[in-house]
């Protein structure tokens, strides 16, 4: 192991990154806040104004920013377990692909914008049942290497599908669509964090659950076959588990690329190796790097927004390409 | 005790059957290897013992129970394996691979109990892997590699132990020291059943041997009456001859120069 801080004191750590990124989240805007004012708006004592921008805007946001990222970076690193590959990310079994096809379709349809998410949640879902099927088909049981062209094959028809969709809609829905699909938090609301929380830690749950399982997986089938446990059925439940989990960040965020893949990699090994705390420190990191990059992709070119999609891929490359450096 | 019955193991689209009724017992208390050239169906009994082939005719027991009727965790309680090929996708602390051995004795969620980690720490000694349990399993040779995997499967306390080729990777020294700890096993009245070419090492530490060739079973005995030069030459297609080890007496196998006959 590496000379670390142990894996609580990195839990611990990560937990006050998120905490320390909250408050900056909830303090920088247009109205600037300092830490004793977020705390009174949010206890909902002094200026209304800022009471409401507190509570209405800005909690809500950086709230579903962190559970975004953390049910994200959870599903990546449960992924690339099961897997046994470093590339697996959230998105990988057709989750993404699914999803933008089910919003487009949404968006060309015509139905409320408040819709959209459904039929990105459906588009997800039907994806990812799509793709655990044929890889089904192909090897008579969930191999990870079908897997991952079945995912491919998927994501590419859904592109296809896309891509139809779009030539035959009207500008304006194409705007709305992509800008669906640069991933966003600006329309957080109560109610929408409250189903993805309660998704979430039903899902995050159930995976840290049976993390230990995916540290048997992570040996390789014959191994894992050895140590007693069914690993097509342990494969398909964490496939299952880690894709649904996408799928609800999808559906209240759009598509939010990068940290699913990058923030597994800053986190295991530094967190111990066992699954159980990669994925909790991975969470938290997670939600800690959301928060900022939300944070950036708003105040960097204020009023206007930048795609939330974009940030994390623009500051998720540089960390990835350190990474790789570490690996070699 | 681990018991095939005329076990069949078909792979799809394969001409023939990897393995074709193949009989024999690994009793508690004693070595049993399994010999053969290359493709005669060693890996795949393994592989069909813990479920990943199916079997398609005869039975496989273990203690008298039928091995598919078992839980996979109560399999996994009974024997442990230690397949060909390991190559865990990340690496992990030593010390924690050792103790995914205790997977299937433990729930999913509690950690290592007491016994486990009792379990983790006698197999640590046991395999002599102590020098190496503070590092990682990238930062292993492959030797200490195989040294750990051996670890991990005694952690996992079961009543008998499945080598495949457990030596590939050792010098002489670790080479005889792995199986001088499979004869303390067996003395411990383990069941061992190892996979292994080096049949010298077979003729001095087995007990019994099963030959395979094509997956049948070409001879089965002590290894006196299975190392014998005419059925070796035939089953390896390759001249040699079969002297006697002059230090121990056993059976020792002398490939001669030449070519396929």
């Amino acid at each position: 192991m590496t000379a670390s801080i142990g894996r609580v004191g990195l839990w611990a750590l990560l937990g006050v990154a998120v905490l320390l990124a909250a408050l900056l989240g909830l303090g920088i805007g247009p109205v600037g806040l300092t830490p004793v004012e977020v705390w009174n708006a949010l206890a909902g004592r002094g200026d209304t104004t800022a009471v409401s921008i507190m509570r209405d805007i800005r909690a809500p946001r950086v709230v579903l920013a962190a559970l975004v990222g953390a049910a994200l970076a959870m599903s990546g690193a449960a992924l690339q377990g099961t897997m046994r590959n470093p590339l697996a990310e959230p998105y990988l079994l057709g989750v993404s692909g699914g999803a933008a096809v089910g919003a487009v379709i949404a968006v060309a349809s015509r139905v409320p914008f408040g819709l959209v998410p459904v039929g990105a949640f459906g588009g997800a879902v039907t994806a990812v049942a799509l793709v655990l099927g044929i890889a089904r088909v192909g090897a008579g049981r969930p191999d990870p290497r079908v897997l991952l062209m079945a995912g491919v094959v998927v994501g590419a028809f859904a592109n296809a599908v896309i891509m139809v969709a779009l030539a035959s809609s009207p500008p304006d829905a194409i705007r709305n669509a992509l800008w669906w699909m640069m991933g966003s938090v600006s329309a957080a609301t109560w109610a929408q964090v409250g189903w993805l929380a309660a998704y979430a830690i039903v899902s995050a749950g159930a995976l840290i659950f049976y993390a230990p399982e995916i540290d048997v997986l992570a040996l390789g089938d014959e191994a894992a076959a050895g140590l007693g446990v069914d690993v097509d059925r342990a494969g398909r439940r964490a496939y299952i588990l880690a894709s649904l989990l996408a799928a609800a960040t999808v559906a209240a965020a759009g598509l939010v690329g990068f940290v699913g893949l990058v923030v597994p990699h800053l986190v295991r090994g530094r967190a111990g190796r066992r699954h159980r705390s990669v994925i909790v420190a991975a969470g938290l990191a997670g939600a800690a790097l959301l928060i900022a990059a939300d944070l950036v992709a708003r105040t960097l070119r204020a009023p206007s927004e930048l795609p939330l999609g974009a940030v994390t891929a623009l500051a998720g490359v540089p960390f990835f390409l350190i990474q790789l450096r570490r690996y070699r | 005790m681990i018991r095939f019955d005329g076990v069949v193991v078909r792979y799809p689209r394969a001409a023939r059957a990897a393995v074709d009724g193949v009989s024999f017992e690994a009793p508690r208390g004693s070595i049993t290897a399994i010999a053969g050239p290359n493709g005669s169906g060693k890996s795949t009994l393994v592989r069909a013992l813990v479920g990943r082939v199916p079997v398609s005719a005869g039975t496989i027991t273990v203690d008298g129970d039928d091995a598919r009727r078992l839980d996979r965790r109560e399999l996994a309680r009974r024997i442990a394996v230690v397949s060909q090929r390991e190559e865990p996708a990340f690496p992990l602390a030593v010390r924690d691979y050792i103790a995914l051995g205790r997977h299937p004795h433990a729930h999913l969620w509690s950690s290592v109990d007491r016994a486990g980690a009792s379990a983790v720490e006698r197999a640590i000694a046991e395999a002599e892997v102590q020098p190496f349990v503070d590092r990682t399993t990238d930062e292993l040779s492959g030797g200490e590699w195989q040294r750990v995997r051996i670890a991990r499967a005694l952690a996992q306390d079961a009543r008998a132990l499945v080598l495949d080729e457990p030596t590939t990777y050792l010098d002489i020294a670790h080479e005889m020291a792995a199986f001088e700890l499979l004869d303390a096993l067996a003395r411990r009245d383990q069941a061992i059943l190892v996979v292994s070419h080096q049949l010298n090492l077979v003729a001095r530490f087995a007990h019994r041997v099963v030959l395979l060739h094509q997956g049948t079973v070409a001879a089965a005995g002590t290894p006196s009456e299975v190392m014998r030069g005419d059925v070796l030459e035939r089953v390896y297609d390759w001249p040699l001859v079969v002297t006697r080890d002059p230090a121990v007496g056993a059976p020792a196998l002398l490939p001669l120069r030449g070519r396929r006959r």
